[in-house]
């Protein structure tokens, strides 16, 4: 009797693992917290090392160009579903892992107690979002994007009010009805292809005729439509500013990974079918992701300074980031697709973090002092100036501006930060794939500088005055009673955006391996459909 | 065949789109469900329509081609039941929604008038 090699099994392990301890959580009693919070610990932690050691696997040759198949129920590819995980798979594998870990963290204090069930639905978001990360079948994508939206149904209101009720009614509804749109596009893309599998779809899209060309692009395009309202792209995103602000700072930022999901179905679903190989209808839909991507650049910059409150900022600033990825991608292709990756960590670290840092700095604002801001700012009333703080400065005081100065950089660009050295190489990989061709530099790549630009203009407006709103202007200043374990995940947050900048060539280093091999599409295709299944060796043979 | 079907998802998930549209909640609702049933509807037509063709057979040495697609048969049935569950969470937290604002309005409250 064969069987796998065991390490091949650690593939499923972040879909089975957050089930299994979500399922084993339930029965809990809502009273023993410190086991409930054990258990997602210890699940969180472990499927950190899993990740870790499925990137090292990805990397480090363990599999024939770095990628690794593994056939459900020992079905081969097209017919049976299949889990592949490669360095772009492994990357995002980490990266929600790191978060998560510092949610879970975060919420032990308090949130998690809030309401019922808070440690279950986490733990089925994870398997949702890991789901949605390794599998090959588009089908099968769906089914852990509904496992995602669902637990985050649950969490968006966690901690039960009117706001949350408000906010959930409209994320739930619009989620819904982009549900449906992804079985159209899936069905209408099956109808044309006949078949589901990534990988064979890649193989089969030059060989179509036109009719069935046509129904697959319009399959495409609905597909698209689902994917991008999880993405937030202009005019898709309206839900979730509203959303971010009014759920809680934990869940809030695994909303923010979740709008990284769409993206990543985008980029994934579109390299593997629409790359070069898909001969003339190679390059579909780029254009509209540019402008789609440009316009919502646009609506987060202007949301972003409109907002008051720091949660709805963050919900710009998320935007503003989808957006931004969105547009490079759409406009230059696989050419900065390893500084895109590398902005998009950055950003959502840092996201990630200012969601967690924005409830424990408006424990700074006395209750109120969020409504007389505003007031202020209409009637443009001179702040009188308050005895001054600075002597002194308590260590939570200063923890807090910190990181909040460190988020800002990240999320405007600024440097030294990583958002600047993404930023910085996004325009320089722009500017030399457009250089390349006859004719120099065209007039949209100017302009999409331009708007990131700006973008990272009105995020440092935005995040400068709501700082110096916070912690210079609020008057009486109170240092807000931290827990280690509510300061711990923050720093450990932002430290990590600050590792990204200190490790960046390592880091570009994996990234150009990631992209070139999501770009060898061929090979992937080759890899997916040739795992073969493990032979089950009849019983006297066995026995001989 | 293909026109009636086609005519009749058609304007079912049309109604769906009105209702989804409306303020009240009720609607809502009875819009989404309208829409999983067009949704559900739209993918067992895409294994393109057959009649009087069993999906599985028994015996391996048959002609396929006279045969129904069984796998949109197997997708419909995962969206269904997906479909429902996600419908019966909304309507738990519709009834929520209810008892806590006391309104009916997709917005939590009336519209100011």
């Amino acid at each position: 009797m064969s069987s796998l090699p065991w390490l091949q099994h650690l593939i499923i392990v972040p879909v089975l693992l957050p089930l299994v301890a979500g399922a084993l959580l339930i029965p809990i009693n809502q009273k023993r917290h410190a086991l409930k919070f054990g258990v997602g610990l210890a699940s969180g932690v472990l499927l950190w090392v899993v990740a870790v050691a499925l990137l090292l696997m990805a990397d480090g040759g363990h599999w024939p160009g770095g990628i690794g198949v593994y056939l459900a129920s020992n079905w081969v590819a097209p017919f049976g579903i299949a889990l592949m995980v490669d360095r772009l798979a492994a990357l995002m594998l980490v990266l929600t892992a790191t978060i998560a870990l510092a949610v879970l963290l975060f919420s032990a204090q308090r949130w998690d107690r809030v309401g019922v069930s808070f440690h279950s639905l986490f733990q089925f978001l994870l398997m949702g979002l890991n789901g949605a990360f390794l599998t090959n079948d588009l089908f099968n994508l769906f089914v852990f994007f509904e496992v995602m939206l669902a637990a985050s149904y649950g969490l968006v209101l966690h901690g039960y009010n009117l706001r949350r009720i408000q906010a959930g009614m409209q994320y739930i509804a619009v989620n819904l009805v982009a549900s449906l749109l992804f079985l159209i596009g899936v069905s209408l893309i099956y109808a044309a292809t006949g078949t589901l599998n990534i990988a064979d779809l890649s193989t089969r899209v030059a060989g179509l005729g036109a009719q069935d060309a046509w129904l697959l692009q319009v399959g495409a395009a609905v597909l698209a439509l689902a994917f991008l309202t999880k993405g937030a792209m202009w005019p898709l995103g309206f839900w979730l500013p509203t959303t971010y602000a009014s759920a809680s700072a934990p869940v809030g930022a695994m909303l923010v990974l979740m709008t990284k999901v769409g993206v990543y179905a985008v980029l994934r679903v579109w390299l593997a079918v629409f790359g070069d190989q898909a001969g003339d209808l190679g390059g579909f839909g780029f254009a509209a992701l540019t402008v789609g991507g440009m316009a919502t650049l646009v609506f987060g910059a202007i949301g972003m300074l409109a907002s008051q409150d720091g949660g709805r900022m963050a919900g710009y600033g998320a935007i503003i980031s989808s957006g931004t990825l969105l547009a490079v991608i759409g406009h230059s292709g696989s050419a900065v697709l390893a500084s895109g990756l590398y902005y998009l960590l950055g950003s959502t670290l840092a996201m990630a973090a200012f969601m967690l840092l924005i409830e424990l700095t408006e424990r700074i604002r006395p209750p109120g002092a969020a409504l007389i801001a505003i007031t202020m700012e209409a009637f443009a009333i001179e702040d009188k100036p308050e005895d001054p703080v600075g002597v002194g400065m308590p260590g939570t005081l200063a923890f807090l501006g910190l990181s909040f100065a460190a988020c800002a950089l990240v999320i405007a660009g600024m440097p030294p930060l990583s958002g600047f050295v993404a930023k910085f190489s996004l325009f320089h990989a722009m500017l030399a794939a457009s250089s390349a061709d006859a004719g120099g530099v065209p007039g949209t790549t100017w302009l999409l500088i331009a708007l990131m630009v700006v973008g990272g203009l009105a995020a440092i407006i935005a995040l400068m005055r709501l700082g110096v709103r916070t912690f210079w202007a609020s008057g009486v200043v109170t240092p807000p009673r931290l827990q280690v374990s509510e300061a711990a995940p923050v720093a450990a947050l932002v430290i990590a955006c600050v590792l990204l900048t200190v490790q960046a060539e390592p880091l570009f280093d994996y990234l150009g391996r990631t992209v070139e091999g999501l770009l060898h599409g061929g090979g992937y295709a080759e890899r997916v459909l040739g795992e073969p299944a493990v032979q089950r060796v009849s019983g006297a043979e066995a026995v001989r | 065949m293909e026109l009636t079907l086609a005519l009749a998802i058609g304007v079912v998930f049309g109604a769906g789109i009105w209702l989804v549209l409306r303020p009240r909640t009720f609607q809502l609702i009875t819009g989404l469900l309208l829409m999983s049933y067009a949704v559900n509807l739209f993918i067992f037509a895409m294994g393109r329509l057959w009649v009087d063709k069993p999906p599985i057979t028994p015996t391996p040495d048959i002609d396929p081609a006279q045969f129904a697609d069984p796998l949109p048969q197997a997708l419909v049935l995962t969206a269904i039941v997906i479909g429902f569950a996600t419908t019966a969470l909304y309507l738990v937290m519709m009834i929520g929604a209810r008892g806590l604002s006391g309104s009916d309005h997709v917005d939590g409250e009336e519209p100011r008038e």
